[in-house]
């Protein structure tokens, strides 16, 4: 479709991209979802660690077949509701009863049930915020510029294709063992991704 | 190259839903992706588009020409006044958040419950909650009068040693209203992040994949990222659930707590609810079906979605009618003289008594249209139905908000409350930033999800693949 096209960090990266020869990793190109699951299952069972899945769409099941387990992002989103709706609260109390004490309509200084919707907002607000920047902290983003955008082809990872890339930091890594392997995997293309 | 997922087109099979209402044609990733991205990275800029941004603009124009005369006269332009306190700024504050919250309902909501026809419509109507939200949040810091002091809603120790009163709605209203457009905000955003890689690395103009390279944050669709991007997703969607209802509670809770007749109830905060789905709801069929026939979207916002939109639109619109029915109801059987008058007399025989009888025809009468399947399914009828409902929930807040202040306890208090010409200038004026806003949203951003549209075709694939396996096992052994 768009083979002759520049990739993003062709495109981005040309006047620093400085190809030093090293290699990432392999990049098997699949053009089925389950495909890429039922690939990612067979490297691991091979023993491969490290790799990732790339894809247009969460692919359910990837993730796990590359041997990715914790996922922290809920654990998070719960500390930051829990600190929002408490600093809401605190916030609420101490200025009603320490630094200005003023009383309303005959209620107690701490009269915590008008204080109920402020914290649930300021809640809901730090969780929404742990939520993504939670999520973009574990993952590594913002990151412009990642060896994988080298890989021939790979501006369809954001369109219709699936991948593998097997990293060449995987101490069973060998540059053509490997390629052969991923080849036996059904692969459309394997190629070398530099860095 | 194209590997073209059958969704069994328009085949409709037995029994039971057929899930290729909402997805018409055959659809693969590649033709989901082609098509919601061409129409902002290919598509030239039509006749209509800017003949609709240019009326868009103008009215945008009025808008700052009516607010920078606000800023230098001073609120007595308006119509507002003792006893009508609150008029138009308030109406179109609650009118336009409530538009805003058919946005959320329909990406967080049912997204929990597992609708998958709100796939197609999601990014738009998070998109109409931004822009509603950022007209509602004007009004209230116009009204202030002094709006360069806003900054004392905020909870900070200032140099006079002052809180604001925690105690008080209006407060309440402060965090509420300002968390839900940061949660929309995030929301949206963090929806668009694969659909901004996906237009990074299909735009050809080395500029333009540079503008969608950076919000995009170097997204390269890893198995792991995707896994962390679906809980954030899903967490967002259900921690947006509870506020949505929160916000338009809140905004109810203004007016219940204060003692007016008319004000004083508490079928408040559901009925509002109620009627913020219905209002947005009218504003997603509104904007929905010129959309879909002008940018040929025909098979993503299919005629089924129409249906289902038409269906909340009843649903909430019978709901709302309840709300007026109890609201007369209590009048009656609380024996409160002054509610009494408000409600039984002064709203219906009393100086507005035509906007009162314009509001129940707008939204009790017109919306009973939509039983019919007939109407449902004609899409101008649906479209004019939508329009009218948009026109009755704005009257519904006038009536709440005047009719209720404009007579309260003593007669010698009472006084007569019509918008000056400034007061239309502003609310036209703010439809012109609503509509400039999704103007230039529907060429700049995909105004469907792409990410969420792949989803949708592998999830039907995967349905109509169980459907084909699913034969008796006597069968396959013949």
């Amino acid at each position: 479709m768009s083979d002759t096209a520049p990739t993003f960090a062709e495109s981005v990266h040309t006047p620093s991209r400085v190809s030093t020869g090293e290699v990432y990793g392999l990049m098997a190109e699949f053009i089925e979802p389950d495909h890429v699951v039922r690939a990612a299952r067979r490297a691991y069972r091979a023993g491969f660690r490290k790799m990732d899945g790339y894809s247009p769409l969460p692919v359910v099941g990837l993730a796990e077949a590359i041997g990715f387990k914790k996922n922290r992002v809920a654990t998070i989103v719960l500390l930051g509701g829990v600190t929002g709706a408490c600093s809401g609260m605190f916030m609420q109390w101490f200025a009603s009863t320490v630094h200005y004490p003023l009383i309303i309509a005959g209620r107690p200084y701490a009269s915590w049930p008008s204080f109920v919707p402020i914290t649930f907002e300021l809640g809901i607000l730090f969780a929404a915020f742990s939520a993504v920047f939670g999520m973009l902290a574990l993952n590594g983003l913002p990151r412009l510029y990642h060896p994988v955008f080298n890989a021939p082809g790979f501006d369809l990872a954001s369109q219709d294709r699936f991948f593998l890339c097997i990293e060449a930091t995987d101490p069973k890594f060998h540059l053509t063992q490997t390629r052969e392997f991923l080849e036996s995997l059904g692969a459309r293309t394997v190629s070398v991704v530099e860095h | 190259m194209a590997q073209v997922v059958s969704t069994h087109g328009h085949s409709h099979e037995g029994n039971g839903h057929s899930h290729s209402e909402i997805l018409g044609g055959h659809q693969s990733y590649t033709t989901v992706t082609d098509t919601i991205s061409d129409v902002v990275l290919k598509r030239p800029l039509g006749k209509a588009w800017l003949f609709g941004f240019a009326i868009a603009f103008a009215l945008l124009m009025m808008f700052l020409f009516a607010i920078t005369n606000l800023l230098v006269r001073g609120i007595g332009i308006w119509g507002v006044n003792i006893p009508v306190g609150w008029g138009f700024d308030i109406v179109n504050f609650v009118w336009w958040i409530g538009i805003g919250h058919a946005g959320t309902l329909i990406s967080a909501i049912l997204l929990l419950l597992k609708q998958d026809w709100r796939t197609s419509i999601n990014r738009f109507a998070e998109a109409m909650t931004l822009f509603a939200v950022a007209c509602a949040g004007l009004y209230p810091l116009m009204h202030m009068g002094r709006p360069w002091l806003f900054y004392w809603l905020a909870p900070m120790p200032n140099t006079m040693a002052l809180w604001p009163q925690f105690r008080s709605p209006l407060v309440f209203d402060v965090f509420a209203v300002s968390t839900y457009a940061t949660v929309s905000l995030l929301f949206w955003y963090v929806g668009l992040i694969p659909d901004l890689a996906t237009l990074r690395d299909r735009a050809t103009n080395p500029i333009v994949k540079k503008l969608y390279a950076i919000p995009a944050l170097g997204w390269r669709g890893s198995a792991i990222h995707w896994h962390r991007y679906r809980t954030a997703y899903l967490l967002l969607a259900g921690i947006a659930t509870p506020l949505v209802v929160s916000v338009h509670t809140i905004v109810a809770l203004d007016f219940t707590t204060g003692i007016i007749p008319g004000w004083h109830t508490t079928v408040f905060p559901p009925y509002f609810v109620a009627g913020a789905i219905f209002s947005g709801f009218a504003m997603v069929a509104t904007l929905a079906i010129p959309l879909r026939s002008y940018f040929g979207l025909k098979d993503y916002i299919t005629d089924k979605h129409l249906d289902n939109m038409a269906k909340v639109m009843l649903v909430t619109g019978l709901i709302v009618t309840y709300g007026y029915m109890i609201e007369g109801f209590m009048a009656w059987y609380g024996a409160n003289t002054y509610e009494r008058y408000q409600m039984l007399v002064d709203r219906p025989f009393g100086a507005y008594k035509h906007d009162w009888w314009l509001l129940i025809l707008c939204n009790c009468v017109m919306t009973q249209l939509l039983w019919f399947k007939s109407i449902r399914n004609n899409v101008i009828l649906l479209w004019l139905i939508s329009i009218v409902i948009n026109v009755g929930m704005w009257l519904e807040r006038y009536v709440i908000v005047v009719l209720s202040l404009h007579s309260d306890f003593l007669p010698s208090s009472w006084g007569m409350y019509h918008g000056t010409v400034w007061d239309y200038m502003t609310f036209y004026g703010s439809i012109g930033l609503f509509m400039t806003l999704m103007f230039l949203f529907v060429r700049v951003l995909p105004a469907i999800s792409i990410a969420e549209m792949r989803e949708l075709v592998h999830e039907l694939h995967e349905r109509d693949e169980a459907k084909t396996h699913a034969t008796p096992p006597a069968a396959r052994t013949v």
